[in-house]
């Protein structure tokens, strides 16, 4: 594993299963359907979630957002659960998303910022899991720099690991708390068939990637667009052979064309720390051919959403008026970001495994 | 259906206006009452009761539900978390007079789920139980303030609750644990 490495779909510790997981046959013929099962003890990525369970993801997620509502927004389900925080790097969002749901779900939470722990003395990555570990974390939440980290992770620790965005490769709370405000805010409550496009960075971005594949998977018109450095390869990532076989998905650097009639334009940051050089002739030239400004998303239908996964250089990838703007879910996206995760530690926590 | 009926639709019926009747009757009418159906099947009791109410006394009772997932203590025992159905309680419960409406009380710790998950909205005056079946086996010191029916059951039997808002139809049935196969949870 090195850092930057274009992600290949990263081997998959054996209880997630490889490829498309298929629907559990609801061989309980109840004569009341009876909800599908949560069989995954990690969130790795979200290439592993059946419909079925991606529709569940979604149910539990409007059951916390009806906590957050409450007066007291705070439920005993983990009580005693220990989750660890374990960031190599930086986050606001994404970590105080999850230390937030954690809590309000009577979580003991313990933070660690690799910055200011032995992993500067030089603990190897599996030391500290184990450290970790023996500390009592139950649920581990991990930022990693390489990609496929989560997925050693999960190879080593006993509990639940939940992939808190690992290099270029996934960031799948992201995704799901992106299909769920989509979900939530176009009219039918489905992607299917809704024109989506994502603009900007998709070469650097986990975001990107963890979002072709819910996208494409929910039946959308999925769409990629940005320069032709940064959307390079991402075709060969949505054939890579695991994904529905109907799905819709276009790569392209003509940012009219990808605009016009979208239903939702998701901008992504440009990732300039992770720019080897050499992709871009300057900012200004990007922010002039691919920033989503009020004029270009005029091209798209009126009332489409503007989403960003933060966070924000504005005026770069994003015209300030326009991530402030009346079509933006992006504070939304924060906020259902907290329910999405509470949701998914709420599930995974029923899953155990071998110790 | 596989079980010995224990109560008829008619009977389910009866018991749920007796119970509509002694709720109004012990609050001395109808001011300051609320009902808050327990998922599942408490929740269209609930209804039922306020439906009564309302034939009866021409008022018009606010009717919530609870979902009390998130409170049980046995998460950890379980394989697999349950599905959580959904809490709505469109009301002000403080310094009101609540009444749980839930289907068969066993054990308790529904209950004291419950109450834990109500405490969380507010701080009502009182807090009523009432239960279609009461089935005995108590391991909380909890009981019902309003029972349709007391039945004597073994531990190793069930008690299922059909009503026509979930099952299809109205009726009581106990059956030996050993005879389940799959179907809903037994209460």
């Amino acid at each position: 594993m090195t850092a930057g490495q274009p992600p290949g779909p990263p081997a998959v510790p054996e209880e997630q299963g490889v490829g498309v997981s298929v629907a559990v046959p609801s061989v309980d013929a109840a004569p009341h359907s009876q909800p599908v099962a949560w069989r995954h003890r990690h969130l790795l990525d979200v290439d592993v979630l059946s419909a079925d369970e991606t529709e569940l993801v979604m149910r539990t997620t409007d059951a916390m957002r009806e906590v957050l509502g409450r007066p007291i927004a705070k439920v005993p389900a983990l009580r005693g659960t220990n989750v660890t925080i374990l960031f190599y790097e930086a986050s606001t969002r994404t970590r105080v998303s999850f230390e937030v749901a954690a809590k309000n779900l009577s979580a003991d939470v313990v933070n660690i910022a690799t910055a200011t722990s032995s992993v500067v003395k030089g603990e190897s990555f599996l030391d500290t899991l184990r450290t970790i570990e023996a500390l009592g974390a139950g649920m581990l939440v991990l930022r990693h720099a390489h990609s496929g980290a989560p997925y050693l992770a999960a190879e080593h620790f006993g509990g639940s690991v939940l992939n808190g965005g690992d290099g270029w490769h996934a960031h799948p709370t992201q995704a799901i708390l992106d299909l769920y405000t989509m979900r939530r805010r176009l009219p039918g409550g489905t992607v299917a068939g809704r024109k989506v496009v994502i603009l900007g960075d998709a070469l650097h971005s986990r975001v990107a990637r963890s979002n072709i594949w819910s996208l494409t998977a929910a039946g959308a018109d999925l769409w990629v667009c940005g320069p032709a450095t940064l959307v390079r390869g991402l075709e060969a990532w949505a054939g890579s052979g695991v994904g529905p076989a109907s799905r819709r998905f276009t790569v392209t650097s003509d940012v009219n064309a990808a605009l016009r009639d979208a239903d939702v334009v998701m901008a992504l940051r440009l990732q300039q720390e992770r720019m080897s050089g050499g992709l871009l002739p300057s900012l200004r030239e990007y922010s002039a051919r691919f920033g989503l400004t009020r004029e270009r998303l005029a091209l798209a239908r009126p009332g489409a959403l503007v989403m960003h996964p933060g966070p924000i250089n504005e005026g770069v990838e994003i015209a300030p008026d326009v991530a402030e703007g009346i079509q933006s879910v992006i504070t939304e996206q924060v906020a259902n970001g907290v329910a999405v995760r509470m949701a998914l530690l709420y599930l995974l926590a029923g899953v155990r495994g071998p110790r | 259906m596989s079980g010995r009926q224990i109560m008829s639709a008619d009977e389910l019926r009866r018991a749920t206006v007796r119970i509509s009747h002694e709720i109004v009757e012990k609050q001395a009418g109808t001011n300051g009452l609320l009902l808050v159906g327990i998922q599942r099947r408490g929740v269209p009791l609930a209804h039922r009761i306020a439906a009564a109410i309302a034939e009866h006394e021409s008022a018009q009772i606010p009717v919530g539900a609870l979902d009390i997932t998130f409170y049980r203590d046995d998460l950890s025992l379980v394989a697999q978390q349950p599905v959580v159905k959904g809490t709505s309680l469109p009301f002000d419960i403080n310094g009101k007079t609540v009444v749980l409406v839930d289907d068969v009380l066993y054990t308790g710790r529904t209950i004291r789920a419950a109450l834990d998950a109500l405490m969380d909205f507010g701080r009502p005056s009182v807090v009523r139980l009432a239960v279609l079946v009461d089935r005995g086996h108590r391991e909380l010191p909890i009981r019902a303030d309003h029972v349709g029916k007391n039945v004597p059951t073994s531990r190793e039997e069930s008690v299922r609750v059909h009503l026509v808002e979930v099952d299809g139809e109205d009726s009581v049935e106990i059956e030996r644990m050993a005879d389940l196969a799959g179907g809903a949870p037994a209460a």
